[in-house]
């Protein structure tokens, strides 16, 4: 029986984790996660190098499932659906959950269509078919809302990859929010990125948390502090501490939390 | 003092030097050869008439009907190994398929790519016998598409396994399924791979003698029927060859030139082609 999403909602919490387990071959990544992401707003995700950041983050989507050798046990509430029961449609999953990538891999395709790629696949321009004026306006509107629009207006129908790294990481941006996503799923957006780009980045991230819940992986304490809204701590593939911002770093309750912000370890 | 070390560097740089004076040596001996035996003998007759009566006795006529025949049994079978080839190995590469499938699947182009290609003809002319098919350009064509079809699935394969995991998830994560990712991601990023593939392919196609001796026999005549006999390049080299006269044997060359120019232009030509979409490829 196929069971599809409810039409989109910010019922809160907008995620809710349940006692979920993942497996690489053998090795237990992630061990029992259970926890709730509120709507709206910036959830970080921080931890040590193999904690599993990632592999939580690409659950989430169900992207962790296109590598070989994966085993995923539990469930994860997205809208009052599990994604992980059968007939849920993983496209329409990954559809309301946008990406960005650590390092920014557009498509092989001009600046114009990496962004028009998503809104063309799910026939969200239809109406319009005939002229794709209004295709032209969302491709302008969401280019300026990854702050690339200035730089690329003259140059819209050449290659995407001749852009600057900085440069792709926005238009990857633009190309995710132009499914018009619920959540923007962030896994180490910056890592790729020179300060100044890295910067913008983060700048449009916060402009966007007001409609959009954005989840954010990052290895980088001071990134977490400057950006989040509410803090989930991995350690080993477990979930040590989480809660508010204010919460989780002024007054940590777990000891390793408490190591891992004094530096202690990881 | 020559340690055996040095010794052991210096004799596989010789090697090395030496294998490639070989390997440059006879592409230019067998080019030499051609041009100069075949570019005499070959003028306007030659690539414009079908052989005329006594043509295989050094009269009048030309090659035209090989000419074409060749044209259409390798373009048909190209066209008909792509329609086979592209999906499958986008299903090996993009698909999940079990491991085990795959490997069974590569072991059996591999094993088709290692037949001798006078098997296929000999096989295809067995089938067509059980058919009551007689020698015709669609059984040439279909023996020839089976023959290019090991040989443009793996090189397809190839290309496309170079595509970087990342750059599919991230048409994946945008909610693109499998086949929109596969044929508006994969085939764009993948298409000088795809394009090479698919020369190497028509190239074997072309230059195959054997596989149309039987399937698709020969005849003096222009192809006009898919279910009549068509004449080809190489079986009008061999055809020419065997004859004791120093000018239709001249010919013989005169058809392997073109032969050689079809492959190359064809070559050059798509290469060229193929750079207008290279410009968007991620690298």
């Amino acid at each position: 029986m196929s069971q599809a999403l409810h039409p989109k909602t910010h019922s809160k919490p907008h995620l809710r984790i349940q006692d979920l387990n993942v497996w690489y071959e053998t090795h237990h990544a992630l061990r029992g996660i259970s926890v709730e992401i509120p709507a709206y707003g910036i959830t970080v995700i921080i931890g040590p190098s193999g904690c599993g950041k990632t592999t939580l983050l690409r659950s989430l989507n169900r992207l962790l499932e296109e590598r070989e050798g994966i085993r995923i046990i539990g469930q994860v509430w997205f809208n009052g659906v599990n994604i992980y029961d059968h007939g849920v449609d993983v496209t329409d999953v990954r559809t309301r959950m946008g990406l960005l990538a650590p390092k920014p891999y557009p498509l092989p395709l001009s600046i114009y269509e990496n962004v028009a790629y998503g809104r063309r696949i799910h026939g969200l321009d239809v109406l319009d078919k005939g002229n794709g004026r209004n295709l032209d306006l969302k491709v302008e509107h969401y280019l300026r809302t990854a702050g690339l629009w200035e730089e690329v207006k003259d140059r819209l129908w050449t290659p995407a990859s001749a852009l600057s790294t900085g440069q792709q990481q926005r238009l990857c941006l633009a190309r995710a929010l132009a499914v018009e996503p619920e959540v923007l799923l962030c896994d180490e957006p910056t890592s790729a990125l020179d300060p100044i780009s890295a910067q913008a980045i983060e700048e449009h991230l916060i402009s966007l948390k007001e409609n959009t819940t954005i989840i954010l992986v990052t290895h980088l304490l001071r990134q977490a502090r400057r950006l989040a809204d509410y803090v989930i701590f991995l350690w080993m593939g477990e979930l040590v501490e989480c809660g508010t911002a204010k919460e989780f770093f002024e007054n940590p309750k777990d000891s390793r939390t408490q190591a891992y912000l004094m530096g202690k370890i990881g | 003092m020559l340690t055996k070390r040095k010794f052991e560097e210096f004799f596989f740089q010789i090697l090395m030097v030496i294998s490639t004076i070989f390997v440059l040596g006879s592409l230019l001996l067998i080019l030499g050869t051609v041009l100069w035996r075949g570019l005499p003998a070959l003028n306007l007759a030659m690539l414009t008439q079908t052989p005329q009566g006594g043509y295989y006795l050094g009269k009048e006529g030309g090659i035209l009907n090989a000419i074409l025949g060749s044209l259409c049994l390798a373009g048909g079978a190209t066209t008909v190994a792509v329609t086979l080839s592209l999906p499958i190995a986008l299903y090996l590469r993009i698909y999940p398929v079990p491991h085990f499938t795959r490997d069974w699947i590569r072991l059996s182009l591999d094993i088709l790519w290692g037949i001798p290609s006078i098997v296929y003809g000999a096989i295809g002319f067995t089938v067509m016998i059980f058919l009551g098919i007689r020698a015709s350009l669609l059984g040439g064509i279909i023996v020839l598409s089976l023959l290019e079809l090991p040989i443009m699935v793996r090189g397809m394969e190839e290309a496309i396994n170079m595509v970087p995991k990342e750059l599919l998830e991230s048409s994946y994560a945008l909610g693109a399924t499998r086949f929109e990712t596969a044929f508006k991601v994969v085939v764009r990023q993948t298409l000088p791979g795809l394009v090479t593939a698919i020369l190497l392919a028509f190239g074997r196609g072309i230059g195959d003698a054997a596989a149309v001796l039987f399937t698709a026999g020969y005849t003096d005549n222009l192809p006009t029927s898919l279910l009549r006999p068509v004449a080809s390049l190489p079986l009008a080299v061999f055809f020419q060859l065997g004859t004791p006269f120093p000018a239709v044997q001249d010919r013989a060359y005169a058809a392997a030139l073109v032969l050689t120019v079809l492959v190359l232009g064809l070559s050059i030509t798509s290469r060229l082609l193929s750079t207008r979409f290279i410009k968007n490829i991620i690298r």
